[in-house]
């Protein structure tokens, strides 16, 4: 399996094309996609359109350092020509007309598109169970979830049918795909990546971000990824960084920070251990390890499961077959289009959260529910600030388990719900947090460690992981297909 | 019993801008159905808005202009109701914190000065609209006017008959026109009122429950709109049946209101902070650069043109009434007319004609450097002041300026005392009860005999010459 790293040194030497490159790409996908259901819509054409371009902006000297790198896209960023569905019926037929400024800046880059990639619908899963186009599997073992919601963007990097994926993470749908796949995952600040052409699940705690195999290619898809946009008003005034600064800093004098709530019940031994032997090699490395303390963590599942479904409840408004998208075929005036439209185009995980959604900021229960949220939401912020006063980084689990069985928790939301708690904390508090695999469980499925930096904090995260992956192998192991 | 009326009104004034509140589709009115919308306004997935700083500039210039508080952090908020012309399912609005809180505006009704003060005004986006005439059996839906941007001016209940809430809203259009944020088309719906009627046993001190009115787009509707409902709310309490909150529209082909939707079925807006927008933070500077592009205010205008022309406090109100009609008057004095010639001509022929065309000052084919030509000649004895009057009537019809036709129509003032003292002589002989009246101690019986003067020189005759020659000779 290929880094992002070692496959643009291939193309910058001329041993490989970017029209090469996309033809083996797409002649995995077409062997194994059938098994793993990890793309959504694939178009070899517009592939090799792209590659073509990117050969011939090569050839007139015009290349990147990613020029002709292949990438699969979460089909949740609106792409110029492709059927963007967001995993929903609702979006079947829907071919976007704009490109995403994460999709823009793919192109600039010269980066060739493989295909969309599955995912839960309107990213709402964490299992990616959820999606119109039927669950994915994960590659380590085919009657695993993927994890989710960008399930798909995870099995194809694990997988080899990409080397490296975009994503989009509102309470872990990045870091804990990555988890369960054995692959690096990283959600940048918010803020960092425009939302722009980004479909809105929850719009406060949405964030784009990268699947590799290694922090490192993370790294350089977060380059073309990040930076300021007009476009976003949520987007932060902020310069362009490179995030492979600061890979090869030693990890002497780093403070890492134990949060003693992501070690307590509930956590599943298999992934206790993996963690800590992980930890074990990061003080070998250098890092000293401080105990903290994020004492509202329990928090985090009540507080993301009212002001989530709130932003989606109105996000998803737009969809209600008037100007694109589904519309029922037969209705009986508007009311009647409206409810036949929603309830067909929308699944039910979907129809879960608009109506608790809808009930959170309804009339009587603002206060109690949503304003309720909000406060929690900044007192789990203040918990991270004080915590980042002891350490530089936050490690803990991804998730209390490895990947569960498909089908295993699909009737119980709140089991569910329950197994984000790692994971919430971070986008309630916007900050940047990445998975990388660190062993495997009792059951041979990938454990992931997180690793969570403070505010704007990528390339601290990243070194700390770039190191990790340099002294160990979990992150070059390979499912076999 | 005595029944006493309260009326707010909730007057939504779209913004002059050139483009959306949150996108950069053009506002303009008039374009082919759905060829002004961005992704935004189409609200395509993922799309996101972004605040257009000139409809916050005039939302500024507006709270500057009524003496309001401007809220230098300022949330925008959704508003969640489904409607075919509203793409999004939610309306952007501001709930919570307005940018503009406080004010107040000072009506007139016959003589009769009032403050009524103003509770908010906020910034939202306007909705598309549906189109049910092209299409048998279906509506279609022209997003164009979506993203409109709109401040909602919302005034205290603090009218208390028609003729107040017409003065009020009378007072708002001319205030949001001249400084020019809103264009005051109320045909496009550029100044759409929401009355708020409820009525009261006189001496009460609670509110009745009230109705509301919505989208009245002429003074004259809403004069009819509101009669109609007092009269109706008036007449159901008599009768011993409560007044149930509702939401009504006016129907001028009747003349009636009739129920939109009642208070059961008012909708749970669900209103929350936009996650997509961040709050408005309005610094100070950005206040102080609106206050510097804010044009002198009428109540201001008012008091510089009774101290610096000389002009009564009547003609000063009169002559602000429109931006155009004050510039128009200082251009006519600047050009050299008397001031009060100046105004006495423009509240005078000058209106009466325009509002016989249905025209506006700025469309008056005598420009005022042509009418201060006019009045210089009254001034210099030229003309006399009848005589005034048919030149401009002249001027009007052809274009031609006072001189010109002064000059070809011989309307030149006699000034030659001899050809004045023969006509003199002839009305004198002819009126001997007239003298005899005067020498009896009757000095206004003179006067009448100036008119035959007048008359018999085809009007050419100076009067005050003429009244000077009759005294020295009866005298």
């Amino acid at each position: 399996m290929k880094t992002v790293k070692e496959l643009s040194a291939a193309l910058a030497a001329g041993q490989v094309s970017a029209v090469e490159l996309a033809q083996d790409y797409l002649a995995r996908i077409a062997a194994l996609n059938p098994r793993l259901n990890a793309f959504i819509t694939v178009d070899g054409e517009k592939t090799l359109a792209e590659a073509r371009a990117a050969d011939a902006a090569r050839a007139a000297g015009n290349a990147g350092l990613l020029t002709g790198v292949p990438v699969a896209h979460k089909d949740i960023f609106c792409a110029e020509g492709w059927k963007t569905t967001c995993g929903s019926k609702m979006l079947d037929n829907f071919v976007s007309p704009y490109d995403a400024t994460v999709i823009a800046n793919a192109k600039a880059a010269g980066l060739v598109t493989l295909g969309r990639a599955n995912m839960d619908e309107f990213a709402m899963g964490s299992s990616n169970e959820n999606s119109f186009y039927g669950a994915v599997k994960n590659p380590w073992d085919l009657n695993a979830v993927p994890g989710g919601s960008s399930g798909g963007s995870a099995a194809a990097v694990a997988a080899g049918l990409a080397p490296f994926a975009t994503g989009t993470d509102t309470g872990g749908s990045i870091r804990q795909p990555a988890s369960f796949c054995g692959i690096t995952g990283i959600k940048p600040t918010y803020g960092v990546v425009s939302r722009y052409g980004m479909i809105a699940y929850a719009s406060s705690l949405d964030q784009g971000g990268a699947f590799a195999h290694t922090a490192e290619d993370c790294a350089l898809l977060l380059n073309v990824m990040a930076g300021f946009d007009d476009k976003d008003s949520t987007s932060l005034e902020h310069a362009k960084e490179d995030y492979t600064r600061d890979l090869n800093q030693p990890l002497a004098g780093v403070k890492v920070g134990l949060p003693r709530e992501y070690f307590a019940e509930g956590l599943a031994g298999d992934v206790a251990a993996a963690i800590e032997a992980a930890v074990t090699e990061l003080k070998k490395l250098g890092a000293t390890v401080v105990d903290v303390s994020l004492p509202n963590t329990k928090l985090a599942i009540p507080s993301y499961y009212v002001i989530a479904p709130a932003e989606a409840s109105s996000n998803l408004s737009r969809f209600d077959g008037v100007r694109y998208g589904h519309r029922a075929a037969n209705y009986d005036g508007l009311a009647d289009m409206y409810e036949k439209t929603r309830a067909e185009g929308f699944g039910w995980e979907v129809k879960r959260r608009i109506l608790t959604g809808t009930y959170v900021l309804s009339h009587g229960y603002y206060d109690a529910y949503y304003l309720q949220a909000q406060k929690i939401r900044r007192i789990i912020a203040n918990d991270f600030v004080a915590a980042f006063k002891d350490c530089d980084v936050i490690l803990g689990p991804v998730a209390p388990t490895t990947a569960w069985n498909l089908g295993e928790k699909s009737d119980d939301p709140v089991a569910m719900y329950l197994a984000d708690i790692y994971t919430l904390g971070v986008n309630l508090a916007g900050l940047p947090a990445l998975s990388i695999p660190v062993g495997f469980g009792s059951n041979g499925r990938p454990v992931g460690l997180q690793i969570i930096g403070n505010y704007l904090g990528e390339a601290k995260m990243l070194n700390v992981a770039h190191q990790f992956q340099q002294a160990t192998d979990w992150h070059a192991k390979a499912p076999i297909l | 019993m005595k029944w006493e009326v309260v009326i707010g009104l909730e007057v939504h004034t779209q913004l002059t801008t050139q483009s959306k509140i949150f996108s950069g589709a053009s506002t303009a009115f008039g374009a082919a159905p759905n060829t002004q919308t961005a992704v935004v306004d189409i609200a395509l997935p993922g799309a996101l808005p972004v605040m257009n700083k000139a409809a916050v500039d005039k939302a500024i210039q507006f709270g500057l202009a009524i003496g309001a508080k401007i809220n230098q952090k300022s949330v925008f908020a959704r508003k969640n109701y489904f409607y075919p012309d509203l793409p999004k399912g939610y309306q952007i609005s501001q709930f919570e914190l307005p940018v503009v809180e406080g004010g107040a505006i000072t009506i007139n009704v016959d003589g009769v000065e009032k403050v009524i003060n103003l509770t908010r005004a906020h910034l939202e986006e306007d909705a598309g609209k549906s189109v049910h005439e092209d299409f048998h059996g279906m509506s279609g839906i022209d997003l164009n006017r979506a993203g409109t941007p709109l401040l909602e001016i919302v005034s205290e209940p603090e009218m208390r008959s028609w003729q107040e809430a017409v003065a009020y809203a009378k007072a708002l259009y001319s205030l949001v026109t001249w400084i020019g944020i809103c264009d005051g088309n109320m045909q496009e719906g550029s100044f759409r009122c929401d009355v708020n009627v409820s009525v009261r046993p006189e001496g009460q001190q609670e509110f009745g429950t009230r109705r509301e009115i919505k989208n009245l787009n002429s003074f004259k509707f809403m004069e009819q709109a509101i009669k109609y409902e007092v009269n109706w709310q008036i007449g159901e309490i008599e009768e011993g049946r409560k007044i149930q909150q509702a939401t009504i529209l006016f129907d001028p082909d009747t003349g009636e209101t009739r129920m939109m939707r009642s208070k059961e079925d008012a909708h749970d807006y669900r209103y929350f902070p936009d996650p997509d927008l961040p709050p408005l933070v309005i610094a100070d500077e950005w206040i102080e650069r609106v206050k510097a592009t804010l044009p002198e205010l009428p109540v201001a205008m008012q008091a510089r043109f009774q101290s610096q022309y000389g002009i009564p406090a009547y003609d000063a109100t009169t002559l602000t009434s429109s931006k155009e009609m004050a510039a128009f008057f200082e251009a006519v004095v600047a050009a050299g007319a008397d001031a009060k010639l100046a105004s006495n001509w423009i509240m005078g022929d000058v209106s009466a004609t325009l509002n016989r065309e249905e025209k506006t000052i700025a469309e008056s084919p005598v420009s005022a450097e042509a009418l201060a030509l006019l009045i210089k000649r009254v001034m210099d004895n030229t003309i006399n002041n009848k005589t005034a009057k048919d030149v401009l009537k002249k001027m009007w019809e052809s274009g031609d300026s006072a001189d010109t036709i002064i000059e070809r129509d011989g309307l030149k003032q006699e000034t030659d005392t001899g050809a004045i003292e023969a006509i003199v002589d002839a009305v004198l002989a002819a009126n001997p009860k007239a003298i005899e009246e005067y020498r009896s101690g009757k000095e206004k019986a003179l006067n009448a005999l100036v008119g035959q003067v007048m008359k018999g020189s085809g009007g050419k005759a100076n009067p005050g010459m003429a009244l000077e020659l009759l005294k020295k000779k009866v005298g």
